[in-house]
């Protein structure tokens, strides 16, 4: 499936921070930090080796150490410090802008 | 079209999950446990022998479901169960679906409660 040029943008942007460790806050308060360990079109993201910001709140997420987020419910995505290359976002958003 | 073939899976796919016992969390809140038989890329999950998990403070209880297809849109996170260790904290105690229904009711009335206290106590407009 063909997507436009924006849409891929930011699956490429993840899909370079693949191995790094990043934190996803969702829509309902839930913040996990993991490896990122793939992301897809929809921007659907899994974590391994995971743990919840807020243990205590929420136990039942005590044993799950791999996950899958639909990218609908993500607010955020933090990321490591060297993970953003802001130069190389801002060129590519304008490149695809121009219509290259 | 062919039948999707291992190569034709995105990394995100939930085949590696297939026939692992999962734990769905809802939109609404509500966390399913079931055996992961099928999916799809909406997230449209099948789960085998669901349970819904109750949790209420330090108390839950699991209430068999069945089968359920669950539509992906109210998908939040799919999450691998690690079978070595514990799915709960030790000092959750497990209790009767009754008590955890009663358990429920009382969180609800108490924010409900709490809901009603402030707006009463809006006029006079404290930080």
């Amino acid at each position: 499936m063909l997507l436009p040029g924006f849409a891929m943008l930011f699956f490429s942007y993840f899909k370079e921070l693949v191995g790094k460790e990043v934190t996803v806050e969702l829509k309902n308060d839930l913040a996990i930090t993991g490896i990122l360990h793939s992301v897809d079109q929809y921007l659907n993201i899994k974590l391994e080796n995971t743990r919840v910001v807020d243990e205590a709140k929420y136990p039942h997420m005590l044993s799950v150490k791999n996950c899958f987020i639909r990218g609908s419910v993500v607010r955020y995505v933090q990321l490591p410090p060297d993970g953003v290359d802001v130069d190389i976002l801002h060129d590519a958003t304008r490149r695809e802008a121009r219509g290259a | 079209m062919s039948l999707a073939g291992p190569d034709n899976f995105p990394a995100t796919s939930l085949a590696d999950n297939l026939d692992k016992k999962l734990l769905v969390i809802l939109r609404d809140g509500r966390k399913l446990v079931g055996i992961l038989r099928s999916f799809d890329q909406f997230a449209n999950v099948v789960l085998e022998q669901a349970i819904e998990r109750i949790m209420v403070g330090e108390l839950y209880c699991d209430l068999p479901l069945g089968l359920y297809i669950i539509r992906g849109e109210n998908v939040v996170v799919i999450g691998e169960l690690d079978l070595e260790k514990e799915e709960l904290p030790p000092h959750m105690v497990r209790v009767m679906p009754s008590e955890i229904k009663r358990a429920q009711k009382a969180e609800k009335d108490a924010t409900e409660l709490k809901g009603t206290m402030r707006k009463r106590m809006e006029f006079l407009d404290f930080d």
